[in-house]
Order: structure tokens, then sequence, then C-alpha cells
């Protein structure tokens, strides 16, 4: 056997043309620095946001017990005898949602349904863009449509509802929905390969058929991401329920009765005239992170369903 | 290969067929489909092969602005199903069909399996247990899956989804089933167990497969068509086809001087 002896190449130099370019190689770092920058700026935001609503509201904790905040039936933090329980508030926030999502999520899909898999090309060029203005309306002048013509004519069918109520702004709310909730689904189910729907046709399904049975559940995890998109709206929705929920704190699950949302209690003190570093005041940073933690919620649910439903094809 | 000779099943009469636009794919094509016999469409891309077979089961209805111009006439019903008094659903309920790439539902192996026998509104579930195991079993997958008949159906391998879209079609008794590609997107162990699987069929139903691959027509079929450029070239018998073709063109396709 001949054994070889392994010598190590000698360094050579390096020639002019295939050195590294400075200039190329500090443009593309400073490149790379700015853009970071941009997208650190979202989430520098979103950081500083959960900071200071959790030093403010440790201020408002010092004053309030925990206990008190998430069981006394009461929030009255700008009366003389202040009650500081956050329920009634949590309670008109999700009795406006869930009459919203009720609205918003069954009309919501069916459009979805019906643009993605039965509108000819022609109808859906038309009445998406149609639908996609419906975003563009100020949420104030739903508001006013909700107290102005919504609730008088509720008024015809329930004639006890008071002017004030749950009902009116949530129906609104959920109108104002739809189009987040059918844009986002329809994405999803045109996504669906064709050859999964020319799959269902050639077994002799009809179109509905195919819609339902294999459309739909192949583009679930959209369209539950659409769905989780429209609670976080109806959830964070202020401008409706202020004008026309009422700006009464109201422990109760009733729609015909008024009552205010946690937004709508944070536009009325923001607005108001109390001294900042009041308990008051402090109290909407409190009830500000309460809102956060349902959003966050939600959303990680319907990460978590998501991915439970994932598909791949 | 053929041995006796069988009843026509379906027969192309002078068919011509136009997508949208106008551009018109199939030019005159005539030829019959032999009860419980393999026919095979074989030509290069853009033939019209596969723009053929889809005409048999309506296929093309599902976009608009294509238009069939002739006859496939179905027996024993002597009907044009490409009437307009013709439901192609009806057509579909008879006439079922395997596509080029597995494409099975997001559902379990079981339901996927069911999805013909539900769209005909089956309720009973003694029926639908005992179709879909017939079904897997004609598709020889059912000892693969038995125990996991509720697991979905995305996470077999492509040559097993590929048997489950087999047997999907197979669960309604259909009378003639269309093959369209079956095997291209599929590695050489799993062509073969479909090819097995396709003449085990034809006791059963009539075949029409369009292919790409030569030697798989020259395997399962009994008879074969040439198409190229939207006209039928040549039907045959598979055997005088693939030895003794009498016409230049296909000649000259068989043994690779062209395409």
């Amino acid at each position: 056997m001949v054994s070889q002896v392994l010598q190590k190449p000698a360094e050579l130099p390096i020639s002019a043309r295939l050195a590294k370019n400075v200039r190329r190689h500090i443009l593309e770092r400073v490149i790379e620095f700015i853009l970071m920058l941009a997208a650190l700026s979202a989430v520098a935001t979103t950081i500083s946001i959960v900071v200071i609503l959790l030093y403010e509201s440790y201020t408002f904790f010092e004053h309030v017990s925990l206990f008190d905040f998430l069981t006394d039936t009461e929030w009255t933090p700008l009366f003389e005898n202040a009650h500081y329980g956050i329920l009634p508030l949590v309670s008109g926030t999700l009795t406006t949602s869930a009459i919203a999502l009720a609205v918003a999520i069954p009309l919501g899909t069916i459009g979805a349904i019906y643009l993605s898999e039965f509108a000819s090309h022609r109808t859906r060029e038309i009445v998406k863009p149609i639908l996609e203005l419906l975003v563009g309306v100020p949420t104030v002048v739903f508001g006013y449509f909700a107290l102005l013509f919504v609730t008088p004519l509720l008024q015809k069918i329930f004639p006890e509802l008071p002017g004030f109520n749950m009902l009116g702004p949530g129906i609104v709310m959920g109108i104002m929905i739809i189009p987040y909730i059918s844009s986002m689904a329809e994405d999803a189910m045109r996504a669906v390969p064709m050859s999964m729907r020319e799959g269902s046709y050639a077994m002799g399904a009809t179109r509905f058929q195919t819609a339902i049975r294999v459309v739909t559940p192949a583009a679930i995890s959209g369209i539950i991401a659409a769905y989780i998109l429209g609670i976080s709206r109806a959830v964070g929705e202020t401008m409706v329920v202020a004008l026309a929920a009422g700006q009464q704190p109201n422990l109760t699950f009733n729609p015909m009765e008024s009552a205010a949302t946690i937004t709508a209690y944070i536009v009325q003190v923001a607005m108001g005239d109390l001294p900042h570093g009041s308990i008051g005041y402090q109290s909407i940073f409190a009830a500000g992170l309460v809102l956060m933690l349902m959003t966050l919620t939600f959303n990680i649910i319907g990460h978590l369903t998501r991915k439970r439903f994932r598909e791949v094809y | 290969m053929v041995t006796t000779t069988s009843p026509v099943k379906a027969e192309s009469r002078d068919l011509n067929f136009y997508y949208n636009g106008g551009h018109k794919a199939l030019k005159g094509i005539t030829m019959p489909l032999y009860e419980k016999r393999i026919t095979a469409l074989i030509g290069p891309s853009g033939c019209g092969k596969s723009t053929f077979l889809r005409c048999f089961n309506r296929m093309h209805d599902l976009y608009p602005g294509n238009k069939y111009d002739g006859q496939i006439v179905m027996h024993p019903d002597n009907t044009n199903i490409l009437d307009n008094g013709v439901d192609p659903i009806e057509v579909r309920m008879r006439i079922s069909m395997v596509f080029q790439k597995p494409n099975p539902f997001p559902k379990s192996i079981y339901e996927n399996v069911a999805y013909g026998l539900r769209v005909r509104g089956e309720r009973s579930k003694r029926v639908v247990d005992d179709k879909v195991e017939e079904a897997l079993k004609g598709a020889a997958l059912w000892d693969e899956v038995k125990n996991r008949l509720h697991d979905l159906a995305f996470n077999l391998s492509g040559g097993q989804q590929q048997r489950l879209c087999i047997a999907r079609a197979l669960a309604t008794d259909p009378e003639i089933m269309l093959f369209d590609e079956p095997t291209s997107a599929l590695d050489p162990i799993a062509t073969a167990n479909i090819e097995e699987l396709m003449s085990e069929l034809r006791n059963k139903l009539t075949i029409l497969v369009v292919t790409h691959n030569m030697q798989q027509a020259a395997r399962v079929s009994d008879y074969t068509a040439y198409m190229y450029l939207g006209e039928l070239i040549e039907y045959d018998d598979t055997d005088r086809i693939f030895t003794n073709p009498s016409r230049k063109e296909t000649e000259d396709y068989i043994t690779g001087k062209f395409g």
C-alpha cells in the first residue's frame, strides 16, 4: 500500500478581480438594517402598548383588588360609592359581539359560498368590490345607522325596546363585519384546487353538494381564520356600540336592554374630564388590558383550531 | 388479446369540440367503446385525447363557453349524452372518472369512498358499509386500510390515494370508467398496481384510458386509438396498432420517430 502524505495547500494571494467588494457589502448591510427597523416598528409598538397597559393597570390594581375586579357585579368608578367589577362591561361586550357574529357568520359564509362557487366571473367582479366598499364606510356612520334607523325599525316589532339597546348595534356590527368574513372566506375557498371540485362533479355531485361537502371542508382553516378576524373586530368595535348601545354598565346578557361595552367605557372616560392619575382614569387601562386578553384568547383559539383542521393538498 | 367480439357500449359519431374562444380541439372523431374492454387513447401532448375523454362525462360543461358538436351515443339507451336535454349529472352517475393526479377529498378514507353514495342520498349505514368495503376490495386497497378507515385520506401514499380514487369511482357501480393518465404521477410499482387493477376491472366495466405511456397502452388495452392534432388517425386492435399499423403516422409515433 502506498500511503500518501497529505499536504496542506499553500495559501494563495487573492486576485483583485475576485476580492470582496466592500462598497456593495456595506450597502447591503445598510439596506438590511433599514428593512429590519421597518419590521421592528410594528413589533415595538405592540410591545410598548402591552407594557403601558400592564404598567398603568398595576397602579390601578394597587387600589382595587383583583378579586373585586373580577367578581364585583357593578362598575361605577365615576360614582361617589365606586365599584370596580369588570363583569358588566364584559357581558355587554360579549352580548353585542355574539349578536354581531350571529348575523355575520351565516351571512358572510353564505356570501362566500355564493361568490366562490355559484356566481359567474362577471357577477363576482361586480359584487365583490361593492361588498368590500362596505369596509370603507366609517364606523361612526354605522353607529348612527344603528341608533337612528335600525333601533326605530326594531321598535316597530318590539315596542318595549329602549332607544339604547344591544340588539340594534349588534345587528349593525354584524352587517359591518360581513364583508371581512365573506371576502376572506371566499379567498380561502377559491384557493381550493379545481381538481378537487372536478373530482366531486365527476362523482355526479351538484354544485351545492360540491360547495358544502368538498370545497368548504377543504377551505375550513381559512374560513375559521375569517371568523376569528370577525370576532376580533366585533369585540374591539367601539363607535357603533358607544353610540347606540348606551353608556350604562349593566350586568345582563339580554339584548333588549342597554349596556356599555369595554370599548364604550374607554371612550367615555378618555373623552371625559377625569384628571390623569385618578383611579377612575387608571381604570380604563385595566379595562383595556381585559379587552386585549379577550382578543388574544380568541386569536389563540382560532390559531389552534386552524392547526387542527389544516389540510394539505 | 381480443378473443370474442363484444357489443358496443358507447360510440362517438363525428364529434367536434370547441373550447371557449373557438379553438377546435376535436375534429370529427368517430370511434366505438366496446363493452368490458379497455380502449386506450395515445398521442403526443395537445392532441386532444384528454379533451375527448372528458366529453364522455360532460366535464367540459363546468367551464363556460365550451361547445360540443356531434354525438356520443351510449348503449343500451341509444341516447346522445351530449344532447342538451340530457342531464350531465345523470351521465356522471353512470360514467365515472379517475384523474391524472390523485384528488382525494379532505375527508376520511371511508367518507371518500362513500361520497358517491352520499351524493345519491344513500342513508342506510349497512348499505354504505358494504359498498365501501366492496369498492376498496375492488381497488385492491382494503387490506392496507381496513384498520384505519377513519384516517384522513391525505395520509395515504400517492399510489394508495390513486387506488382510493378508483375505489371512490367504483363504489357507485358505474358502467364506464374514464382514466385520464392515471399513473403519470406515480412511481413504477404503484403504476404496476394500477395497471393490474385495470385489467381486473375489465371484467366488470368498460374502460377508456388516456395514456402518455405507449408501453402502458400495449400492456393493458384491447383497442388503441392514435390521435394527432385533434384528429383520430387510426383506431384498431391494440395488437395490430403496435405490430402492424396501417398508417405511417401511427408507425412513426409508436416507433419513437416522432412525438
